[in-house]
């Protein structure tokens, strides 16, 4: 929990107006961000007991202080190809709001990487990959630096139940 | 002072539901013409306690509108009325109203006043008033800061003490509204010998200089103004050294008292004394003002569940006390000894806790029955049928989130009695029945469970209509044969309930399928039992509480699954020689003279490395819906009480898993929904509660 | 400290008046209507008795006529708390012994402020 309260305050300090944080984790290479105040803290990989016939995605669940969290594996999400858990493996709690219900969710992810200001306008600039599989998870592309930072709708990505009646 | 009055709104938020509740069951039980004066003091006084709290709390708009009822009570009360049928429905109509009125303002919201003011209209035509009367509102005269000097004189009759009345306070009040001036007269004292020490004798006359108006100088005498004398007089003009002045005029007179009279008898100003209501404006800005929008509910709690609850706390810290001694201790085997009895102690003392906690939510089913009287008379009133409603085990008690839960499914099953079930006056005589239809609401505990029941004598379930509207829907095919049992059974199928039979009574676009699945959301269950021209029987049951459960761990690989204990028979080790296959993959255990299917949990949740050999497992035996099946585990781990958590929150429906919980070293674990597993097993024949299996097994025999 | 008896069968009204009372010093003991405040008076003495009206099993204007009848309550405030409705009740409720009346509605600050007339 320290953790994201020490980034929100320090960001909160340092934001611009239009500029939104993002965290940035790492995975496959890639560096993705989320919404930072979408996130509630950030976990050690930690044993998780299964839930029968989820989706290879989804790892189980967690017990976080009483309440039953799911835990999702982003790289299975993406469908790249899975790596075992390390010590540097983290769990990104987030809570997220999906179809009017606030969700508190898991996400497996290699590392995390860092925080960014990005302002909106840059933010909103989303190439045309909406026929793509993961295209829908993709909120926009931004440059920080000479790095590209994907920008991830975690609504879309942990709507479990839209992608689970597509699959069938 | 200040006190923040929003504090004590829940209480009178609480008690006002409670009175209307009240109000309510009393109207209905009233028969116009006939009422009894309790009965009419008992309605009266809810509704003057509505009035007064509302009022108090700064509710103008329930005060205003509780007044007429409570004039209208009020002449009834005293025999100025007669109480008619249009009365009693007006009355249960305003408590309809007084409730949304109360909810709104509970849910800090303005409330819609539209139809508490058509009703009050209604009442003010009966009661025969133009103008509505509200709260008497004081013209708050503006302070006017010109002073003015009053001569008071104060002369108490002799049993003024006897009314619990001061002088001494009151001539104390009289100095707090401005400068005073005193003279007092004690010529009425008599001789000592016929000297009553309770008896007041003396006498005063006041100059008083104030900013304040005449009005709070009566005010101070309002109470004894038929125990005293009192006059009130201003003297002078405004800003004359008014006291001088009125005392020389008054210079050592005996006789102050009757020539003040005199005095007065010219003078403008009355002496008169006023009753005054304040209405507290402050408050209701403080309610419109108060930011808390979560409603927070309360229960009322006995007060003997209290006491025993700070008995075991106390026990509890005993228990805690000697455990932190002995761990202070050095480790030896007496110790060890020691350290187990006391935690057999903790497990006692948390259990016992634990009971009586969960018994603090467990509410009488009365909460909702108490509903049912004014829904069955309105209704009824509506369909002209003649109906007679019996409830019994109106005590037996129930979770409070339950017992919310569970009073819409209710509501619809006795509206369906009602409106599907019993028959019209005249058909019922035409079929040898008593004109006047039973509905019958009945609970009672039965093992962990709360069953209740609602019976009608009706003309029971038409199997004929229901079986071909089912083949009507594709529900069934015309060649399926089937027993009037699973016939019934149809109409809790999503799909049967169809738009043209939507009534204004029991439509409502919701079908029994809906009553099944909020009854199944409760780990509940409902069924029908129906006899044509008997009546029909629902049966719902329901498990005491939705916060914690009995279950038994059990091991399927290096998985920790709980199943509900309420739905276990038995366990056992299979007799492999008794295991036959029916069909391609379904094995089947022949116990005593019944076929257990077997389920084998590992292939159901899809789980690798769990034991496969039938002989090398455990077969717990669960019953649900009248059926049982075998669930086949690796091993049974301990018995124990969970508390229940919603995996559904942030997850999702599971098929096969009603929920989840947290076991004593801080993991997960799930509950299976033993329903849901046998769905999920492919056991069911579709469309009916028969198992695959029966049919099967009975071709094996 | 003085004791004061509040009598009220509605819960709110009941905790509003002790609430009141005890904020501003008294020692308040509650009951929830005639008989019951009766039996607390009898028991021990009470600096001033606080009542309302309408109540069930014993209305206040009983329990004052009783109290007043007791020797230990011959001078002791008895107030009755009343609506503008009730006139004729406080009438009916000198008659019975009361010392004076609160009128319904009423906020704490009122409270208080009529009290002072009867005890300090």
């Amino acid at each position: 929990m320290s953790e994201h309260i020490g980034l929100n305050q320090q960001l909160s300090l340092g934001k611009q107006q239009d500029e939104n944080q993002y965290l940035t984790f790492l995975m496959a290479g890639e560096e993705y961000g989320l919404d930072i105040l979408a996130v509630q803290e950030i976990r050690g990989w930690e044993d998780v007991t299964a839930i029968p016939n989820a989706p290879d995605f989804v790892k189980g669940a967690i017990n976080l202080r009483g309440t039953i969290v799911p835990i999702i594996d982003l790289r299975l999400r993406f469908g790249i190809a899975s790596i075992s858990y390390g010590p540097l493996t983290v769990v990104i709690v987030v809570s997220v709001q999906i179809r009017e219900q606030q969700k508190v969710m898991g996400l497996v992810v290699d590392a995390v990487s860092d925080v960014y200001s990005i302002s909106e306008e840059k933010a909103k600039d989303v190439p045309d990959f909406q026929d793509s599989d993961n295209g829908q998870y993709v909120n926009g592309l931004v440059n920080v630096g000479d790095k590209m930072v994907v920008l991830l709708s975690l609504a879309k990505v942990l709507d479990l139940s839209a992608k689970q009646v597509a699959q069938g | 002072m200040s006190i923040d009055l929003s504090q004590f709104f829940e209480v009178f938020f609480e008690e006002s539901f409670e009175g209307l509740d009240a109000m309510e069951s009393e109207l209905l039980n009233l028969e116009p013409g006939k009422e009894d004066n309790e009965t009419i003091n008992t309605i009266f006084r809810a509704a003057h306690s509505i009035k007064g709290g509302s009022g108090t709390f700064g509710f103008t708009s329930v005060s205003d509108f509780t007044h007429v009822l409570e004039t209208l009570l009020d002449q009834v009360r005293d025999g100025q009325r007669t109480l008619t049928t249009e009365h009693v429905n007006l009355l249960l109509k305003s408590v309809d109203c007084l409730r949304t009125l109360l909810r709104a303002l509970q849910a800090e919201q303005q409330p819609d006043l539209t139809e508490a003011n058509e009703l009050r209209e209604k009442f003010e035509e009966i009661l025969g008033i133009a103008e509505t009367p509200t709260t008497v509102a004081v013209a708050e005269s503006t302070a006017d800061v010109t002073k003015s000097t009053y001569q008071i004189d104060f002369k108490p009759k002799p049993h003024l003490f006897k009314t619990g009345n001061e002088p001494l306070y009151m001539i104390g009040e009289l100095g707090e509204l401005g400068e005073i001036e005193t003279q007092a007269f004690h010529d009425a004292l008599p001789d000592i010998e016929q000297l009553h020490p309770d008896e007041c004798f003396l006498s005063w006359r006041f100059f008083l200089t104030t900013d304040k108006d005449q009005k709070a100088i009566e005010e101070i005498f309002e109470w004894v103004e038929d125990d005293a004398e009192i006059i009130i007089g201003i003297c002078g003009g405004i800003f004359d050294g008014a006291p001088k002045a009125a005392e020389q005029q008054n210079n050592e007179e005996q006789e102050v008292i009757e020539q003040t009279e005199k005095q007065s008898d010219s003078s403008p100003v009355p002496a008169v004394v006023s009753n005054v209501a304040v209405p507290s404006k402050e408050s209701s800005k403080k309610a419109e003002s108060q930011k808390n929008t979560e409603t927070s509910t309360s229960i009322r709690v006995g007060i003997d569940k209290v006491d025993s609850l700070i008995n075991m706390v106390g026990e509890l810290v005993i228990t805690q006390a000697m455990l932190s001694q002995i761990g202070e201790q050095e480790i030896t085997e007496s110790t060890i000894t020691a350290l187990q009895e006391g935690l057999a102690q903790l497990a006692h003392n948390t259990r016992d806790l634990q009971e009586n906690v969960m018994r603090i939510r467990m509410l009488p089913i009365s909460f909702v029955f108490s509903r049912f009287p004014r829904l069955v008379r309105d209704i009824s009133q509506k369909l002209n049928k003649q109906v007679e409603l019996k409830l019994l085990g109106e005590q037996t008690e129930l979770d409070k989130t339950v017992m919310e839960k569970i009073s819409d499914p209710m509501v619809h099953l006795v509206r369906n009695s009602l409106d599907h079930g019993l028959e019209t006056p005249e058909k019922r005589i035409a079929a040898g029945k008593d004109p006047v239809g039973t509905v019958t609401l009945n609970a009672f505990h039965q093992g962990g469970n709360i069953v209740i029941e609602i019976m009608d004598d009706g003309q029971g379930l038409n199997t004929e209509k229901i079986r071909s509207k089912a083949i009507a829907n594709g529900l069934i095919q015309e060649h399926d044969e089937l027993s009037a049992d699973e016939i019934n059974e149809l109409i809790f199928l999503p799909g049967f309930s169809t738009a043209d039979e939507v009534s204004d009574i029991s439509g409502r676009g919701v079908g029994m399928d809906v009553v099944r699945r909020n009854i199944q959301a409760l780990n509940g269950s409902v069924e029908v039992a129906s006899a044509k021209g008997v009546g029909s029987t629902f049966t719902i049951r329901l498990p005491l509480t939705l916060a914690i459960l009995d279950g038994q761990l059990v091991q399927v690989a290096q998985h920790t699954y709980i199943i509900p204990l309420i739905s276990i028979v038995e366990s056992l080790q299979i007799d492999i020689t008794k295991v036959s296959r029916v069909g391609k993959d379904l094995d089947v255990l022949r116990l005593r003279d019944e076929y257990i299917p077997i389920v084998r949990l590992y292939e159901i949740f899809n789980h690798k490395g769990a034991i496969e050999e039938l002989d090398k497992t455990l077969l717990v035996v669960v019953e649900s819906d009248n059926h049982k099946v075998g669930i086949l585990v690796d091993d049974l781990l301990a018995q124990q009480q969970v508390v229940i958590k919603s995996l559904e929150a942030n997850y999702q429906k599971v098929d096969g898993i009603s929920g989840a919980t947290i076991l004593g070293d801080g993991r997960v674990s799930l509950i299976v929904d033993i329903s849901g597993l046998i769905k999920l097993s492919g056991l069911k024949r579709p469309g009916t509660q028969e198992l695959l299996v029966e049919q099967q097994g009975n071709e094996v025999a | 400290m003085k004791k004061i008896l509040a009598v009220d069968d509605s819960a709110s009204m009941r905790q509003m008046v002790g609430f009141t009372l005890k904020k501003a010093g008294f020692d308040v003991t509650e009951a929830r209507d005639g008989s019951e405040a009766l039996s607390i008076a009898k028991q021990q003495g009470f600096d001033a008795v606080i009542s309302d009206v309408n109540m069930p099993v014993m209305d206040g204007i009983t329990l004052i006529r009783e109290l007043r009848n007791l020797p230990n309550y011959k001078f002791t405030p008895l107030l009755m708390l009343t609506t503008e409705s009730g006139l004729d009740k406080k009438t009916e409720g000198k008659a019975a012994g009361a010392t004076g009346w609160i009128v319904k509605p009423f906020n704490p600050e009122q409270l208080l402020a009529v009290l002072k007339k009867v005890i300090r």
